[in-house]
């Protein structure tokens, strides 16, 4: 694992950095579909629940309450929006040789993605006991789908930090190789602004 | 004396040269994986070509029974899927693997396994796709797969589900090699080449890259919602459920129209390398071709929905669809004078890549302005779903990537592989290559303009379209010979010995000063660039063509190691789709095992002892 070649390039920037970075730039594609696709579908549901009002079911009589509830997620998109200040602390860590700062923070950012990601296994499991399923409703399959890659995403990224902390336990996240945690945290904060606009679009917009 | 040289050379490359199946799976070299890629996409084509003669034959005749409904359904679906995924894209891979880091100066990409784990996924993918055949269900639903006929309701069995995810692992492979050219362009340029003076192969290429990186996500992601339709009951293309079937065709074109300049931009780098070199002037007007590429480009993302026009969207989207499809015409219009520019004046050598040059611009031409006429709705109306826009695409596609990638094939291929096609034969392929192609398309406008439906799989007597289809389908069959003439050309080639100079053509760019075929490390001392035509001008300072170049010994020269996860990490990917598709017999356990082996080959190969990918052209000697 020499990282010693990474000098030199025509624009002087470590190529695994600019493949991040192209990366990223293709998955802004990836999430504006989707993002796009819930906003099509957006109140196009045939049959409850609904996001934001109450629906009765007119067969059984059956009250539908709205069924987002705000508080919950909010506390989980804060944690991750910190996890993203965690991240860079971290990484300065990293790259100053400070061992204690860098595991401490590290593990700060893996706790906040580990939290986020149980919210959201907690919330989809919630909608299913309220009757929303993927199957339900529009809401249902555009909802699932959006923020379930989007929790997919947060998963590999957890995977990713997780990865990077054992090889920081090992002693191998040197000054040197702090690239390595810059890619994973370039990758992380990129999650969180696509949450950023999850958050509002599905939440937030009535 | 040159004969002595070649010899050597030779000695030295069955030396130097490793052997047998197991380099060739482990290879991260990419000119290896270059001649992967153009292999596999050469029998694809061929597979591609196939199943159009098939089609050519059942139109021969009216009420013709050769084929059945079901079957002739599966062939055009299949022709289209694999002449676009299997044929044209990993055609122009293989001249981004085999070229660009030649033509930048580089000694690989910038990232070599994965560079190897693309041609992997690809060939799975496209194994994938065919599999269908081997059920009796192949893909039936039309290479752009309109919702709801790929519902469940109308689609029960399994032959859109080898469409849907057979792209889906082709997408990614696609990405993986996006991401690897983009980055290998933008920073693995020798010392002096700016990106102003960059070969234009190179900067098509960079351009295609953009695309296929901003492309593919929208098609990836609605070839999700597709499945999760398909798989998991949800109603995103389905109107019964609220869900909306125009929705695909715009996520589909959104995908769909960019892609078109993924298959011909490439073409336009390779008709931009060729002209100069055989006109023995250079190219004209060279920064307005980069940004007319680039325009071509942006406007890519802004007329999807000429595809949609007989959808009535109304005359307001029509307007607009329809004026940014014009304004292509405009950079379109660019590039052709330019290449008429560049040989305006230049001395012309009339050899076989020059033909097929030259043939792709006036073949490219005729569907230019095809495609004009339909960019007016209210002409679209009337010519959509019929053979004219059969006759378009194909003028652009075939007339325009295939006529340009013959070209670059037969100038490239004393590079490639050290020996010199045979002028006679290629001369002979390129005349019934146009004229094959000219009767089998050619009389698709007027069929189509008198009414004949694509699609479908026959038609009546009384309609008199007859006569026209059966000159079309002599036209397939001279394709067919045109093109056994060019495998003739290629056993007879190999067959002889390695008889290419390192500069036959007298070339402009840096791939010609290395041997033929380039050594592992290509460049033993990293070139220095100061101008367009870099080679050029060294003959100039010398005053005539240089000496015969040693390939060097490779001491001290970093090469990456040979490495089998990539293809561990490609099966991982692949064997995802495999269980999703068996996952009613297995339930997750397929779809568990399948991430394992993909999570086993990702950090197998992220912490694989000993391997150091070099990031730099610039320190080949650490």
């Amino acid at each position: 694992m020499s990282d010693a070649h990474a000098i030199e390039t025509s624009t002087g920037l470590d190529s695994r950095k600019l493949a991040i970075w192209t990366f990223i730039g293709s998955e802004c594609m990836f999430f504006a579909t989707l993002i796009s696709n819930y906003l099509v579908h957006k109140g196009k549901s045939l049959v409850g629940p609904f996001p934001h009002e109450a629906w009765t079911d007119p067969a059984t009589g059956k009250v539908f309450e709205p069924i987002i509830e705000i508080p919950l997620v909010t506390v989980g998109t804060a944690l991750l929006l910190f996890s993203s200040l965690f991240v860079v602390l971290a990484l300065y860590g990293a790259q100053k040789g400070r061992r204690g700062m860098m595991l401490g923070w590290l593990g700060a950012t893996i706790m906040c993605g580990i939290f986020f990601v149980g919210m959201q296994v907690y919330e989809f499991t919630h909608f299913v006991h309220k009757g929303l399923t993927l199957q339900r409703n529009m809401f249902g399959a555009s909802f699932f789908t959006l923020t379930g890659f989007h929790g997919t995403h947060v998963t590999i990224g957890v995977i990713w930090l997780i990865t990077m902390f054992v090889l920081a336990l090992r002693g191998q996240l040197t000054p040197e190789r702090s690239l390595k945690l810059e890619m994973a945290a370039l990758y992380w904060h990129f999650v969180d602004v696509v949450w950023i606009i999850i958050f509002p679009v599905v939440y937030l917009i009535k | 004396m040159a004969t002595t040289v070649l010899d050597q050379h030779r000695v030295h490359a069955a030396q130097g040269e490793k052997t047998g199946l197991w380099s060739w799976i482990t290879t991260v070299d990419h000119k290896r994986i270059g001649i992967l890629y153009g292999a596999t996409a050469f029998f694809f084509f061929l597979l591609g070509g196939l199943e159009a003669l098939l089609i050519r034959i059942q139109l021969m005749k009216p009420d013709n029974n050769f084929l059945t409904p079901e079957a002739y359904n599966q062939l055009f679906t299949m022709h289209g899927t694999s002449m676009i995924f299997l044929a044209i894209m990993p055609l122009s891979a293989m001249f981004f693997n085999y070229m660009i880091p030649l033509l930048i100066g580089a000694r690989d990409v910038a990232f070599p396994r994965l560079n190897a784990f693309s041609y992997w996924v690809f060939l799975l993918g496209g194994l994938f796709l065919n599999a269908g055949f081997l059920f009796g269900a192949a893909p039936d639903q039309g290479w752009y797969g309109y919702a709801n006929l790929t519902s469940r309701q109308f689609s029960p069995g399994a032959n859109v589900d080898f469409w849907n995810m057979g792209l889906q692992i082709l997408g990614v492979a696609s990405l993986a090699a996006a991401v690897n050219f983009f980055v290998t362009i933008v920073n693995m340029r020798a010392k002096g080449m700016t990106m102003m003076r960059m070969p234009m192969f190179v900067w098509m290429s960079f351009i295609t890259q953009i695309l296929l990186l901003l492309a593919f996500p929208v098609i990836a992601v609605a070839l999700i919602l597709l499945m999760f339709d398909r798989f998991f009951g949800t109603n995103f293309f389905v109107p019964a459920g609220g869900g909306d079937p125009l929705l695909w065709q715009h996520f589909f074109w959104i995908f769909g129209h960019p892609e078109v300049y993924i298959l011909v931009l490439p073409a336009f780098g390779i008709v931009s390398e060729v002209l100069p070199v055989f006109s023995r002037k250079p190219l004209f007007g060279y920064a307005a071709m980069v940004f007319s590429g680039a325009f071509i480009a942006f406007l890519g993302f802004g007329v999807w929905s000429h595809h949609m026009f007989t959808t009535g969207m109304g005359p307001i989207a029509d307007t607009f669809f329809s004026l940014a499809t014009m304004l292509i015409a405009i950079p379109t219009g660019v590039k052709i004078f330019n290449w008429m520019g560049t040989m305006w004046g230049g001395s012309i050598q009339y050899k076989t890549p020059m033909y097929f040059a030259v043939g792709f611009i006036a073949m490219f031409i005729i569907g230019g302005l095809s495609g004009v006429m339909h960019a007016s709705p209210p002409a679209d109306l009337q010519q959509n779903d019929t053979y004219f826009i059969v006759a378009h695409f194909h003028y652009v596609l075939f007339g325009g990537s295939i006529f340009a990638l013959t070209a670059g094939a037969y100038y490239w291929w004393p590079k490639m592989s050290g020996r010199m096609l045979d002028e006679r034969l290629g001369k002979l392929h390129f005349w019934l290559m146009l004229i094959g192609f000219n009767l089998t398309f050619f009389p698709m406008h007027f069929v189509g303009l008198n009414g004949m439906p694509r699609r479908t799989w026959t038609y009546p007597a009384e309609l008199g379209f007859e006569r026209l289809n059966q000159l079309e389908t002599l036209g397939a069959f001279v394709l067919l010979l045109s093109f056994s003439v060019f495998l003739v050309n290629i056993f007879k080639t190999m067959r002889g010995p390695r008889n290419a100079p390192a500069d036959p053509w007298n070339g402009a760019t840096l791939e010609w000063a290395i041997p033929s075929p380039p050594p592992e490390w290509n460049f033993q001392d990293e070139p220095v660039v100061h101008g367009r035509d870099p080679l050029w001008e060294v003959k100039r300072e010398r005053g005539g063509r240089l000496p015969e170049p040693a390939p060097g010994t490779g001491a001290g020269i970093h090469i990456p190691n040979p490495s089998y996860w990539p293809l561990v990490t490609a099966v991982g990917v692949a064997s995802i789709f495999v269980a999703i598709m068996l996952s009613h017999k297995t339930g997750p356990w397929g779809i568990i095992v399948a991430v394992s082996v993909l999570f086993l080959g990702i950090f197998n190969w992220v912490f694989e002892k000993g391997y150091s990918e070099f990031t730099t052209p610039a320190h080949g000697g650490h």
